[in-house]
């Protein structure tokens, strides 16, 4: 399938009274239509900022953004209006990005009544449509969002994403603030939905397992820069960077017999502001070598596919 | 020989609208040297049981309707309030979700270890703020750093200090509240394995409240499922991963998308938590349950040992039709 949207040396810089903050630092890849890219990190690793400027909802400070073969790094604003019926996002937080004020039905036709589209029984019938799309039993069409669950609270963000029929969806951590048991309900429904729509998503999580279950590709974050790309099942079989290797040990494993190899990452990460001319996690890196202190490390493809930003890669892994 | 036994802990919220049921009959036994974990989603009970051991019960609306939470031999819900405050922080401590808010953010970190060790020793106050120092130190934090405020230090750094006053009067029994929960997943395995090893240094006994299997599969001993404020399933480790048998149970391992398989689809459980204010009869989860036959919405389960060490609140398990 071909290319949707690809990405070059994208930068977003934001001023901060200490200096420059660079939330993110030089990343480029491509997603092709009807997959996921998955994008992991730490907090404060510019995850969510990246899924925002490649939305064009923040400017980007340097870089080149190309969807469905068109530059739309510096679209006019009646452009980027048009775009957003095709590119949307689902917010993290189903308690606070609903306007606690509007019943659900106006909530989900919302962006329809913004675009203009439909009269206003063919507007109901959508939002009929879409609640029944999403899973959403129609009895809650006039209930307020603080009478639902989170669940079904996130089932609203994912109708209004819908509504315009996009064909590319960030979700920045749709279910980190639910429960387990409805986490994987709203997965089920992201992917059948991906399915039905041929939707190309980017996933954005800081929860490892369920990026793996959910990605095509994962690109690893830390602090800004990107530190590996590759396919999601090579990255949890053989991560190549030292910081995937540290993060992937550290995920608890819910299985008693697993194998414990824990290399405990010491330290936090380090400041994002006005960041030295070095590799980012030197400070943290096991394998740390003089090398490491010279210079930020240039993304390299080791294997086909398989992209990583560390000059050591081969000495760590014996390539 | 067990250290804390907790029997038939009825814990309700009464308003003069509802009567909310948070817990409902928790019997739980935690052994000398050993931590349970306690696991379940939002609104099972978890957090509701936990402040109950400590008497911490919002009143009036807060009730305890029946119960016995037996502590080194005495009954702490009869302790008087002067009693029960010489128990907290000494003898069980808590170590609350939320390093960001359990934390005072207007007095030094030290200070606030120090406040705990002066309240429960007997010695001067140059002698609690050297203890106070050594605990700093014991959980990974430079001592000069005793000045600083708390919104100086980030999560992982704040949970330290939290874990920090649980631990400065060496309490026998410790209750951690999804202690890392707020934490980045490398931060986490630096504070559990932190306090993995200070548990085995001091015998710590332990109840670990999680809503993540596996970080009780790497840090507890016995476990208990909690839903709807009942507990349906309880064990050792071992026999409760690898051989679950409530359909609850089941249902929470099926959620958890594997790190190593592939699977197409997750299998959630469908439906949600019923509503505490108006629990169904009968078995609290046949309506979300794909075993539940008729009679499930009529008899009332007890918990039954299946086999030693694991005990199920099902009677289709218990009379081995699943």
């Amino acid at each position: 399938m071909g290319e949707l949207l690809r990405v070059e040396h994208l930068k977003k810089y934001f001023k901060t009274p200490g200096g420059m903050l660079h939330a993110v630092d030089d990343v480029s890849f491509s997603i092709n239509k009807g997959e996921t890219l998955g994008v992991v990190g730490e907090s404060g690793c510019g995850k969510s900022t990246l899924g925002r400027v490649v939305l064009k909802l923040i400017d980007q400070t340097d870089g080149k953004i190309i969807y469905n073969g068109k530059d739309i790094t510096n679209i006019s604003k009646n452009e980027n209006v048009e775009l957003r019926k095709s590119m949307q996002i689902i917010f993290q937080d189903p308690y606070s990005s609903l306007n606690p004020r509007k019943k659900v039905s106006e909530l989900i036709a919302d962006p329809l009544k913004t675009f203009r589209m439909y009269n206003k029984e063919e507007r109901q019938s959508r939002v009929y449509e879409l609640m029944d799309m999403v899973g959403l039993s129609r009895r809650f069409a006039d209930s307020y969002p603080h009478e639902l669950d989170g669940g079904r609270r996130q089932r609203i963000g994912v109708a209004r994403a819908l509504s315009l029929d996009p064909e590319f969806i960030v979700c920045d951590e749709p279910v980190s603030a639910l429960d387990v048991s409805i986490q994987a309900q709203i997965l089920n429904l992201l992917q059948d939905l991906q399915e039905a729509r041929n939707l190309t998503y980017i996933f954005v999580t800081h929860d490892l397992s369920v990026v793996r279950h959910i990605s095509t590709d994962i690109l690893v974050m830390y602090i800004g820069v990107m530190v590996e790309k590759c396919r999601a099942k090579e990255l949890f079989k053989a991560p190549l960077h030292p910081y995937t290797k540290g993060l992937l040990s550290a995920i608890p494993v819910a299985n008693i017999d697993h194998e414990k190899k824990r290399v405990v990452l010491q330290g936090e990460l380090t400041s994002p502001i006005e960041p030295k001319n070095e590799c980012r996690f030197a400070a943290r890196c096991p394998y740390v070598t003089p090398k490491c202190r010279e210079a930020m490390p240039e993304l390299e493809e080791i294997t086909p596919g398989h992209v990583v930003a560390c000059h050591n890669v081969r000495e760590i892994n014996g390539l | 020989m067990s250290l804390l036994e907790i029997r038939n802990l009825s814990i309700h919220f009464v308003s003069h609208k509802q009567d909310i049921a948070a817990v409902n009959g928790v019997d739980l036994t935690i052994e000398k040297g050993k931590t349970m974990g306690l696991v379940g989603e939002t609104g099972a009970g978890k957090t509701t049981t936990a402040l109950g051991i400590l008497n911490l019960i919002q009143k009036p609306q807060g009730r305890f309707l029946s119960g016995e939470i037996i502590y080194k031999g005495r009954d702490l819900l009869k302790l008087s309030e002067d009693e029960m405050r010489k128990v907290r922080g000494k003898e069980i401590s808590m170590i609350f979700q939320d390093p960001m808010t359990a934390l005072n953010p207007i007095l030094p970190v030290g200070e606030q270890i120090a406040e705990v060790i002066r309240l429960h020793e007997k010695c001067s106050d140059a002698e609690a703020e050297k203890k106070s120092l050594q605990m700093l130190e014991m959980v990974g934090i430079r001592a000069e750093r005793s000045g600083e405020y708390p919104h100086q230090f980030s999560g992982g750094m704040k949970q330290r200090v939290v874990i920090a006053i649980a631990l400065a009067c060496n309490p026998s029994f410790l209750i951690a509240d999804e202690p890392t929960t707020a934490l980045d997943v490398t931060i986490q395995a630096q504070v559990l394995e932190m306090m993995a090893d200070l548990r085995n240094r001091f015998g710590t006994s332990m109840l670990l409240i999680t809503h993540d299997l596996g970080i009780v599969a790497e840090n507890c001993d016995d476990v208990a499922i909690m839903y709807a404020g009942e507990i349906i399933e309880i064990g050792t480790l071992e026999r409760i991963f690898h051989n679950p048998k409530h359909p609850y149970t089941l249902g929470l391992f099926g959620s958890i998308p594997s790190l190593d398989k592939d699977e197409d689809r997750l299998h959630p459980i469908p439906g949600l938590m019923p509503d505490p204010a108006a629990l169904p009869r009968g078995c609290k989860f046949h309506e979300r349950c794909d075993r539940a036959c008729e009679a499930c919405s009529e008899l009332i389960q007890e918990l039954v040992e299946i086999e030693p060490g694991h005990k199920v609140r099902c009677h289709r398990v218990v009379k081995g039709e699943i």
